[in-house]
């Protein structure tokens, strides 16, 4: 007769080495790699600061990420120190490795003695789920997700560009989705905008907006400022952002936005569109270029035709919002290139995507200085730009 | 001769063309040839006292001709110059 499984595992912890929580504790930090086998319910209520996770259930497959080294000090652990010690007999029988303790007790006996237990912070069945194909890229994962989930992103317009950067960052589970727009929804915005839709026609943006956010992700905190952003609520409504996603359609507030973002020392990402043309930037404060050192004064009118309206591919804003989402992820994230100290342009008819190289004005009336020496009565300012752009119409 | 690449609005001003050829071997001179050409975009690029516009972006290739030699920067005929004037437009 074959012997029970609780005179196997009495047989394995015979000739296995133990080590009692007290030792565990007193090496940590210092080389031996602490890993914990249970599975992912349990590692998420709690787990020995510093250890890793790898399942008992994916032991053979994973141990070789947490611990390529098999001549390497691992110790491992789990509830009670049952499951831990059938894993060290594998990786001492099966796998080669010639160091291998478990700890007796488990997580249960670390606990009742005091000792400290890092919480780490999960995500919901649902949330694994919906983020799934975001989970499985190395340059996101679980640690880039919960960044998106605490990221604080606003939006200035709902509008062309708006809309799609507003979609986007909510499916990727963006948190905080702050929209700033004072304008309701009309026919004519249906031919670009598409986070609204005809039955919204009349509606404020900001509410068609946070409808269409919520019933796409209930993840996401949508904070609705349906007001026109000036120099008497700039600074309060950004306060408190990550990232501001620009879609103004208007010099003065561009320029606004630009000091504001400055002296708060948060990054724009920045888009512009015409035609069937686009341009692209990103404006970090004090990392590259402020949109001052781009262009130092707003054109004349016959130059700056956003005084007035446009024909718009509406498929255009569609293409520059999403470039901005992007942008957008990629700074929450910290991966990649972002289009610092670049002005990217976007050709729809010649469909060709260009850029030129945007410098540090070390003259720029903005940010060739510290923010706090910024005044307030300096944001923003042009010679009277409100009636020189109504002159344009 | 070396290309010009022209931002939307000033097209109306070379009667719509996107790209066009012009002689001169530095950006100065392609751009005064430009204005001579097209003498509607002479406003719009050059002030009264013969400077370029601080409105207007100027780009050798992928480079601000202001960190090149301004106006007396070299063009060879393989180069493109780059006009770019500020741009809004969000479309509300």
């Amino acid at each position: 007769m074959s012997p029970s499984g609780a005179e196997v595992l009495r047989q394995i912890k015979s000739r296995i080495p133990e080590v009692d929580p007290a030792d565990v504790r007193d090496q940590l930090g210092n080389g031996a790699v602490v890993i914990d086998v249970r599975e992912a319910e349990e590692w998420s209520t709690g787990h020995i600061p510093g250890a890793k996770h790898v399942p008992k259930s994916f032991l053979e497959s994973r141990i070789e990420g947490s611990a390529p080294d098999r001549d390497e000090h691992v110790i491992l652990y789990c509830q009670s120190g049952n499951r831990s010690a059938w894993a060290a007999r594998t990786l001492l029988d099966d796998l080669g490795y010639s160091n291998v303790e478990s700890m007796t007790g488990g997580i249960t006996l670390w606990k009742d003695r005091g000792y400290d237990v890092e919480q780490p912070r999960t995500l919901t069945a649902e949330q694994r789920d919906r983020y799934s194909r975001h989970l499985l890229l190395a340059e996101v994962g679980i640690e880039g997700q919960q960044k998106l989930l605490d990221a604080k992103v606003l939006l200035l317009g709902a509008g062309g560009l708006g809309s799609p950067t507003a979609l986007y960052l909510a499916a990727a589970g963006v948190g905080t989705l702050g929209i700033v727009d004072d304008d309701t929804v009309d026919l004519s915005n249906l031919q670009r905008q598409v986070i609204h839709n005809s039955q919204r026609v009349g509606v404020l943006k900001v509410d068609s907006a946070e409808e269409t956010i919520t019933a796409l992700n209930p993840d996401v905190q949508v904070n609705k400022y349906p007001v026109r952003l000036g120099p008497d609520n700039i600074m309060e409504i950004l306060r408190g952002y990550d990232i501001v996603v620009d879609g103004l359609d208007n010099f003065p507030s561009r320029y606004l936005l630009n000091d504001a973002s400055v002296r708060l020392q948060i990054p724009v990402v920045s888009a512009a569109i015409l035609g069937f043309e686009g341009q692209l930037s990103v404006f970090k404060p004090y990392d590259g270029p402020c949109y001052r050192c781009l262009f130092p004064t707003p054109p004349p009118p016959e130059l700056a035709p956003s005084c007035g309206a446009n024909g718009v591919l509406g498929v255009l804003p569609g293409t520059m919002g999403l470039l901005q989402a992007t942008e957008v992820i990629k700074l929450i994230l910290g991966e990649g290139d972002p289009a610092i100290g670049r002005l990217l342009m976007y050709d729809a008819l010649a469909a060709t995507l260009s850029e030129v190289k945007i410098r540090r004005d070390p003259s720029c009336p903005i940010c060739s200085r510290h923010p706090e020496a910024i005044a307030d009565e300096e944001m923003g300012v042009f010679p009277d730009y409100e009636s020189f752009c109504a002159g344009a119409h | 001769m070396a290309t010009i690449k022209i931002p939307p609005v000033l097209r109306p001003s070379v009667g719509g063309e996107r790209e066009i050829s012009a002689d001169g071997a530095s950006v100065g001179e392609i751009l005064r040839s430009l204005a001579v050409e097209h003498p509607d975009t002479k406003t719009q690029l050059f002030g009264s006292d013969g400077a370029l516009n601080r409105y207007v972006n100027v780009y050798l290739n992928d480079e601000d001709v202001r960190v090149l030699d301004g106006l007396e920067t070299t063009v060879g005929a393989a180069d493109t110059l780059v006009i770019l004037p500020a741009m809004a437009g969000g479309t509300r």
